[in-house]
């Protein structure tokens, strides 16, 4: 198996196609990075350059004030005090909250790329692993040696989701390098807002408290990478269905497309919430965002998303492994 | 003769309720090159797809060393090896890398063995460039190498001549011709062209629309089916010599048309010549493959639907 999966690398390294993926990633980064740093600069006429402490200070004791009224209800009260304590914390650190470290940029960054931009990076890779070689015609070769298929799909799918993995974890160091060189490479530590707990169409706060970045970097990585091996796997078993490069591209990318679209219209058509792309935002719980469509959590989202992973993966060993090749 | 190293049995496919390959049956013996011989879309490819496991037969049984494809798939394919029409190896990896490649999914093959099978197709300069660089012919070598990698008993070759220069061809002939004769292997080839087929093979079945019509060795089919073309002055005269020798027929343009028979042609040579009938032009014609069809078929030898 390990010279199979050897294979598949040697394939997909001479095609370069890591290679162009992280050109992308790295001429999005740049973007993304001058347009925050725009921002910041902006703000920062706006407000004057040492102004952000005073400002910073003038919130807190808002806020403290605020506290202090016993007209505010329990929960809102509790919101508050972990908002000071955020603020607080920057404050005593010394760092800018409007002014974000590299590592708050790759949060960012993270959290904007995991409904589309990952996914499509992903399906560069899933679309042709099995199509091209139909197309190239070299599965005749392939599926002509002494290996059975199932074999020969399995080490194109752990491919995959090495691939996967390699190409999260680059997204991840390629804006982590590249935005620090102008933002600074800080933002470990600092304090996150999580703990929120989605019930009905309410995002309730009671339980939230702060964490620290790196930690919260974590999870978003966490649920990113289980996105986008679902949405490979998905691609993956439609370039074995269609055994077409484009095509599969173009299903997916539909999907894909209609699932953004789908997300701001259908909190009525409850059954949406099965499509597997109404439920790719993972890293909105996370920030309590409240969902598309009321009744869904982390956990159902992630169920959903499963759900549809195993089923892509069956039917492609099961096609891959009956199927007669022309 | 010695022993058989690819058996089929009653082999039937069925594309869309269509019946495209019929019942076909045939047997490879070791060290024979072997001819599958059709017109295009006569079932060769579709045949060849079902020896080497692409696609599963309708019923009827393949066999390969005595290894059932169906039931013993991999075993089987560690005899095997294949170019089903085109040579379609990876263009972005070297030939090196390409044989490497598929050497990683073959029990125990190691660079030396590598390395003799780039000598034996003589590609050892150009193997470290890609293959999107190679000739056809170079591709086809090099698919010829993947193929022997194994050192397979049995060897399917679909149409390996296609797009060759004269060349090419006649150096993809030798080259068969000796894995045969020096190294024991049962080579299948196919072929729409029966020159080809002619100068390539022992043993030789015609397959139509997927029927295989006759299985016999190449001397024996094209023996009776030669032809001498006379022309001959006077013609008339000539004609009447002929006739009380062999059997004639008469082209439009007047020429004479006999068999070919080497021992006799010399002996009716000297009666014309004897009887002072000139032979201004005298041609051997091998049949084409339509005649050949036509005549196979004409003598009820087999059905055509
Ligand atoms: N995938 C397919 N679907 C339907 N018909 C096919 C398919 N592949 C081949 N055929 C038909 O089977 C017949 C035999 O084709 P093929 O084996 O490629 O012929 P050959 O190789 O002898 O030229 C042709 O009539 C062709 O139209
Ligand atoms: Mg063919």
């Amino acid at each position: 198996m390990n010279k199979l999966i050897a294979n598949e690398m040697m394939k997909l390294v001479a095609r370069k196609r890591l290679i162009v993926i992280g050109a992308i990633v790295g001429i999005l980064v740049i973007l993304f990075t001058f347009a925050q740093y725009k921002e910041v600069q902006t703000q920062r006429e706006r407000l004057g350059t040492d102004d952000w402490r005073d400002s910073l200070q003038q919130q807190i004791i808002d806020m403290q004030n605020r506290l202090g009224s016993n007209r505010i209800s329990d929960e809102w009260r509790e919101q508050i005090q972990v908002s000071v304590q955020q603020l607080q914390f920057y404050l005593d650190q010394d760092i800018n909250p409007n002014e974000p470290g590299a590592v708050s940029f790759v949060r960012m960054f993270i959290e904007n790329s995991t409904d589309l931009f990952i996914p499509l990076l992903i399906m560069i890779v899933a679309s042709d692993l099995v199509s091209s070689e139909h197309t190239l015609g070299s599965v005749k070769l392939l599926l002509t040696r002494p290996v059975k298929r199932w074999r020969i799909l399995l080490s194109k799918y752990i491919t995959l989701l090495l691939a996967t993995s390699f190409i999260v974890a680059m997204t991840g160091l390629i804006s982590y390098v590249l935005s620090g060189i102008v933002f600074g490479y800080h933002g470990w530590k600092a304090p996150i807002i999580t703990g929120f707990v989605v019930e009905g169409s309410n995002v309730d706060t009671s339980r939230i408290k702060l964490i620290s970045q790196w930690k919260f970097l974590l999870m978003d990585f966490g649920l990113v990478w289980f996105v986008a091996v679902v949405v490979g796997t998905l691609t993956f078993m439609l370039s074995v269905l269609i055994r077409s490069t484009a095509q599969s591209m173009g299903v997916m990318l539909a999907s894909l497309i209609s699932g953004a679209i789908l997300n701001n219209m259908v909190s009525s058509w409850e059954s949406a919430k099965y499509l597997f792309m109404v439920n790719l935002k993972l890293t909105n719980y996370l920030n309590g965002i409240s969902p598309p469509i009321q009744g869904m959590t982390l956990l159902s989202s992630m169920l959903v998303l499963l759900v549809w992973w195993a089923v892509a993966l069956i039917l492609s060993f099961i096609v891959f492994t009956r199927q007669d090749v022309y | 003769m010695s022993a058989t190293t690819l058996s089929v049995r009653n082999l039937t496919k069925t594309i869309k309720r269509h019946k495209i390959i019929k019942g076909i049956s045939f047997d490879l013996k070791e060290g024979e090159v072997f001819g599958f011989l059709g017109p295009n879309g006569a079932g060769k490819t579709t045949t060849i797809r079902m020896l080497v496991g692409l696609i599963r037969p309708t019923s009827g049984t393949i066999e390969i060393c005595g290894y059932d494809v169906k039931k013993n798939f991999t075993k089987a394919m560690e005899k095997l090896g294949c170019i089903v029409e085109n040579p379609e190896l990876y263009p972005y990896l070297s030939g090196r890398e390409n044989l490497l490649h598929f050497a990683r999914m073959l029990p125990s093959i190691d660079a030396k063995r590598i390395a003799e099978v780039v000598e034996m197709v003589k590609l050892t300069e150009r193997i470290d460039d890609k293959v999107k660089t190679y000739s056809l012919g170079m591709r086809q070598r090099l698919g010829i190498a993947q193929a022997l990698l194994n050192r397979p008993k049995v060897l399917v070759l679909d149409e390996p001549t296609n797009g060759l220069d004269p060349a090419g061809i006649r150096e993809m002939r030798v080259f068969i011709r000796e894995l045969a004769e020096n190294e024991g292997l049962s080579v299948l080839v196919s072929s729409h062209l029966l020159s080809e087929i002619q100068l390539l093979c022992d043993r030789v079945a015609i397959i139509t629309k997927g029927n295989i019509i006759t299985v016999d060795t190449v001397e024996s089919l094209l023996s009776s089916q030669e032809q001498a073309i006379w022309q001959l002055e006077p013609s008339v005269k000539g004609k009447e010599i002929l006739e009380s020798l062999t059997e004639v027929t008469t082209l439009d343009d007047g020429c004479i048309v006999t068999v070919y028979d080497s021992f006799q042609i010399p002996k009716w040579n000297a009666a014309l010549v004897h009887a002072g009938v000139q032979v201004l032009q005298l041609n051997r014609k091998t049949p084409v493959l339509e005649d050949l069809f036509l005549q196979l078929t004409d003598t009820g030898g087999a059905h055509i639907e």
